[in-house]
């Protein structure tokens, strides 16, 4: 039997992706709890190599920041492609964050 | 002046894209001791640096110059637009002072009005690469002449210091060319010797107006810095600072939450504590600002890349959806030959991007796989040398995009364009190609300002 998982785009408050500069994208997920926070951290799902392939791009590029008092969680790389350059498609790269969004990550389990 | 605490009111987070009328007044009967905005960014891509043009409309930037404008000279307190004219090139400093002036004379203002000009010469930075003092930041490579040569404008980044200087000169309005979007807050505490921790600190909290508020929604907000530390409240008495509503600000649009470096050092924010004075305004302290050994000037560099037309053409067709890839393909080979066989144009003068908006437009290779979508609009834009090329390309393709049949085929189909023509000149493009810094030893170097006065009593 599989262990239930759930989108992180529904465990998480919000999940959101933006250009930091036009050579850097940055995604921040925004955790409801501290539990939900740790939970996330401890389930070993926000990796550079989960990361990597989701957004097919090198682990070693891939930087994650944790902040505790925030409940959040950042993730940041360079952009495949130069913001506004023929090959983009996304110039605030605001839509970049569905992938992550939809990775599934183990349900917690409910306390009893 | 020495730890005068300051009391600035950043009304949104860009020049030209409107805030509540009441939002300056407001900030002013609670006591604002200076005014600043930021009219400019790159994030709208590298048009608007490459061609030398604004992204906001001429008439809306005058609609918020004159609201600023005229509260401050009537506060008799500073007002700091940073980035003017989006990009930050001499030019939009120019045409914003040019604004200022209009206004000014319609509205009976006087004053002293600095211009600090940013742009920079790609021959002066050329003998700078040759003497090693550009070096890349990441993801970049090492820069080359070719590539400083090829940029249509280049802008170096200021921090704080420049401003300083055009207030301390006496400035009562500083326009400036490109700065970092927390340099005009920044600005305003520094030249009352307030710390550099707090002062950077604010000026990110507020750079996108009431965007660090639990409800953006256009009404600005007012940050007081202290020696100890800073205190910032919405201006729409509707919405709130909370603690994690300005923490969560760190994060916006930079790519480390607890660093962010500037052209003098790196503002750190992770010993920072957030502490709620009421249910709408929030106290930070702890912020601490690192001087760098050496300061240093981002550059930002946009080149032409040649000439665009896009065509868009809708299909419903099912069997088309069913196998786009393979439609796709072959309007590419199709297109291909053609453009050879009619033009004359081989395959390496020019390129075709093409884009299913419906399937796979966003995300690209990064999308799931799917059931075939009920329509897709299909973007193509064809890139050439000259305008003349790539619309010639884009009107081969256009019988293709029309009523290309999925190979074997029985009937010859016809797509939906959306527009007649079906092609769209985009004219000159533009690429981003420098991600460079310069070391300087002055931290005006790179800058000039110019005083002026204003006198229309």
């Amino acid at each position: 039997m599989t262990n239930p998982t759930t989108p992180l785009g529904e465990f998480a408050e919000q999940v959101r992706s933006k250009n930091a500069g036009p050579f850097w994208i940055t995604l921040d997920i925004f955790l409801r709890t501290e539990d939900d926070y740790e939970w996330l951290r401890n389930a070993g799902a926000i990796t550079a190599a989960t990361i990597s392939a989701l957004y097919l791009v090198p682990a070693e590029d891939i930087q994650i920041f944790e902040m505790a008092t925030l409940c959040a969680i950042k993730i940041s790389f360079p952009r495949p492609v130069t913001a506004g350059s023929l090959e983009d498609r996304d110039q605030h790269a605001g839509q970049q964050y569905l992938p992550l969004a939809q990775l599934e990550i183990p349900v917690q389990p409910v306390h009893s | 002046m020495s730890g005068t605490p300051v009391k600035v009111i950043f009304p949104s987070g860009m020049l030209g894209s409107g805030f509540d009328a009441a939002t300056v007044p407001r900030g002013i009967d609670l006591g604002a001791t200076a005014i600043a905005i930021d009219a400019g960014s790159t994030d709208s891509g590298p048009f608007y640096l490459g061609a030398d043009q604004a992204k906001s409309a001429r008439a809306a930037i005058k609609r918020d110059l004159r609201l600023l404008l005229t509260a401050a000279r009537g506060a008799n307190i500073p007002l700091v637009v940073g980035s003017c004219g989006t990009s930050g090139t001499d030019r939009g400093v120019d045409w914003a002072a040019e604004i200022v002036e209009e206004i000014s004379a319609e509205q009976g203002l006087s004053f002293t009005l600095a211009r600090v000009y940013s742009e920079q010469s790609a021959d002066e930075l050329t003998a700078a690469l040759r003497a090693g003092r550009i070096h890349a930041l990441p993801p970049a490579g090492d820069l080359d002449e070719e590539t400083l040569q090829r940029c249509e404008h280049i802008v170096g980044l200021m921090g704080a210091e420049p401003m300083m200087a055009a207030l301390t000169g006496g400035a009562d309005v500083v326009l400036a060319g490109r700065a970092s979007d927390t340099s005009m807050v920044a600005a305003l505490a520094l030249i009352n010797e307030l710390p550099a921790g707090p002062a950077w600190h604010a000026a990110k909290t507020v750079e996108c107006g009431d965007q660090c508020t639990t409800n953006p929604r256009g009404g600005g907000v007012l940050v007081e810095i202290d020696e100890h530390g800073f205190t910032v409240a919405p201006l729409d008495p509707e919405t709130s600072c909370t603690p994690a509503s300005v923490a969560a600000h760190m994060l916006y649009e930079n790519a480390n939450p607890f660093r962010l470096l500037e052209p003098s050092g790196a503002l750190d924010t992770s010993s920072a504590t957030y502490t709620a004075l009421d249910d709408r305004t929030v106290r930070v302290e702890g912020s601490r600002f690192e001087q760098a050994p050496h300061r240093t000037i981002k550059l930002e560099g946009s080149a032409s890349t040649g000439y665009e037309t896009m065509s868009f053409v809708g299909i419903a067709d099912p069997a088309v959806l069913a196998d786009l890839d393979r439609w796709l393909a072959r309007l590419e080979e199709m297109t291909a030959r053609r453009v050879y066989d009619s033009l004359g144009i081989d395959a390496g003068q020019y390129m075709i991007h093409l884009r299913c908006y419906g399937n796979d437009a966003v995300l690209g290779a990064l999308q799931r796989p799917s059931e075939a979508p009920r329509e897709v609009g299909v973007m193509m834009r064809v890139r050439a040398q000259t305008q003349e090329d790539a619309t010639a390309i884009a009107k081969t393709a256009n019988p293709l995009l029309l009523h290309l049949p999925l190979d074997g085929a029985l009937h010859l189909p016809s797509f939906a364009f959306a527009t007649s023509p079906a092609e769209t000149d985009r004219g000159a493009t533009y690429e981003f190609v420098l991600n460079h810094i310069i070391d300087i030893d002055d931290p005006l170097d790179l800058f000039r300002i110019k005083f002026s006065e204003v006198r229309h009593d």
